[in-house]
């Protein structure tokens, strides 16, 4: 009992930790439904990582960094908004994600936990899997981060001060689809997306530099794990939910006290 | 340096055209920017002014000519609409940083300079339409460029403040002897602080020395002939100056 909610906080914590400061290019840049069609399309790899007979964590980065590489193209040639493309992607990879579930007749999916995400079950190589990727995608994060700022508040003056932006671009894409490959195991396919804007959110009210808001951010999300996890135990709920639920009510309580500093003279 | 050899070329644009699907929004442009001149693009709304420059600026590739850069080039750019999602926050001092390396004493002088040392830690998205184009001015300048280029540099700002960022612009030329690039449309102020007016309207109508490009016919049809006594009755208005919130701080005759 102490021992798996010891290892669900570590791994929990350990992902809204470094979900942090790419939660806030997500906010920033607005791919809130970037990262959601990703997570979709995540469904697939988990079908395609059974047929193969390989681990479904691989499958899904391996779906994930597709669909971002697919959007990347498709975006630079088409006439459809980034939306539509996204709602298309998002949509048509999930329906072909259950289908390939339904023909793996040998192997039972406990599709449940994939969409909801099963942060109790969390075994050794899934904590390997949030560490190693987690400090990876930091330091790379860490290493792009001036010019990623740079192009993020404004492109052509970017561009026109020497910044290469297409590269930035593709390298935060990957990032966000590793993330939520790694994420996904925890709180589900259709709620990772929400751990990496919630806490973002929250925090874009106390600060002041993008710094301080992935720092936040990064706090914020390991308090919402720890609550949404304390909540799951004690009240034997859902623990993917209870995490996301966490999340928005520390948000809605930000508002609130952000509502009402504001009406203080 | 001297004052009789030819001025440098920075940027040489020959027969630049750009097509979006099958209309031409610039067509045929030759150009070329020279250190330590002030060229003026003028032109009415949809002329293709902001794409041209995007063009000179190495942001859009021509569908057909040529656009060429001096080697050691150093741009600062002011672009015409700058807006930062409210998600994003940043302050004026922050956003000035990611000029590049420049130090914090760098971006306090700069902002005294253009006039906003007042907006260094307000948030971006609250500043006032002037003074966030002062501190875009103020990110230009802060790469030390050997060519400025200012889309619309005074839009949104008060006209006494117009008048001393024009002011501005030549000191810095003067100064740092850089090529500068202006956009605008507000010709009678532009008429005063430039060598070279370029009037744009698809192709070029005419260029040439403001006096010169007032009185061609091309730029009459265009523009009227009404910009000229709006020139002379702004003559009389600067003789004085105001500070970043609008005291007056000093009689000046340098207009």
């Amino acid at each position: 009992m102490v021992e798996f909610a010891v290892r669900a906080l570590l791994a929990g914590c350990g992902l809204a930790a470094f979900m942090g400061p790419l939660g806030s290019f997500i906010v920033w840049r607005r791919m809130a439904y970037f990262g959601n069609a990703l997570a979709h399309a995540a469904l697939l790899g988990v079908a395609l990582g059974f047929l193969l007979g390989a681990d479904p964590s691989l499958g899904i980065a391996v779906v994930c960094v597709a669909a971002a590489l697919t959007l990347i193209v498709l975006r630079r040639r088409g006439r459809l908004s980034d939306d539509t493309l996204l709602g298309i992607l998002a949509e048509s990879s999930l329906a072909l994600g259950l289908i390939a579930i339904a023909f793996l007749e040998t192997v039972r999916v406990d599709l449940m936990a994939y969409l909801f995400g099963d942060v109790l079950a969390v075994s050794d190589a899934d904590l390997v899997w949030i560490f190693g990727g987690g400090a990876i995608a930091t330091a790379v994060l860490a290493a792009l981060w001036r010019p990623l700022i740079a192009a993020t508040v404004h492109e052509d003056l970017a561009r026109v001060e020497g910044v290469r932006v297409v590269p930035l671009e593709v390298a935060l894409m990957l990032l966000i689809a590793l993330t939520i490959a790694i994420g996904m195991k925890l709180v589900g396919i259709l709620l990772v997306t929400a751990l990496l804007i919630i806490p973002a959110a929250t925090a874009r009210r106390l600060a002041r530099t993008p710094e301080q808001m992935a720092v936040l951010a990064s706090a914020i999300g390991t308090l919402d794990v720890a609550l949404g996890l304390a909540a799951s135990l004690a009240w034997d709920l859902p623990s993917g939910p209870a995490i996301v639920a966490a999340a928005a009510g520390v948000f809605v309580l930000g508002l609130i006290a952000g509502a009402r500093r504001a009406r203080r003279p | 340096m001297n004052a009789s050899a030819p001025a440098a070329v920075l940027v040489r644009a020959r027969g630049v055209t750009l097509r979006f699907g099958r209309t031409a929004v610039v067509e045929d442009i030759d150009l070329d920017l020279h250190a330590g001149e002030i060229v003026t693009l003028i032109g009415p709304n949809g002329s293709g002014k902001t794409t041209l420059v995007r063009a000179l600026l190495g942001l859009v590739a021509p569908t057909a000519g040529n656009v060429a850069w001096k080697a050691d080039l150093r741009l600062g750019y002011a672009p015409q609409h700058l807006t930062i999602d409210r998600g994003l926050p940043i302050t004026a001092r922050r956003f000035l940083a990611l000029a590049g390396d420049v130090g914090e004493a760098a971006i306090e002088a700069t902002l005294a300079e253009v006039g906003a040392a007042h907006t260094a830690d307000a948030a971006f998205q609250e500043l006032s339409g002037g003074e966030a184009r002062r501190v875009v001015l103020a990110r230009a300048l802060l790469r030390k460029p050997n060519l400025l280029v200012l889309d619309e540099p005074t839009a949104g700002v008060d006209v006494a403040g117009q008048a001393e960022i024009y002011r501005l612009i030549r000191r810095i030329r003067d100064r740092d002897r850089c090529g500068v690039l202006l956009v605008s449309h507000d010709l009678h102020l532009v008429m005063s602080a430039t060598d070279q007016v370029v009037c744009l309207n698809r192709h070029v109508c005419c260029s040439g020395r403001p006096e010169a490009v007032s009185r061609h016919p091309e730029y009459l049809a265009l523009f009227g002939s009404l910009q000229a006594p709006a020139l002379a009755v702004y003559a009389h208005l600067h003789d004085h100056r105001h500070g970043p919130s609008g005291e007056v701080v000093a009689e000046t005759h340098d207009g």
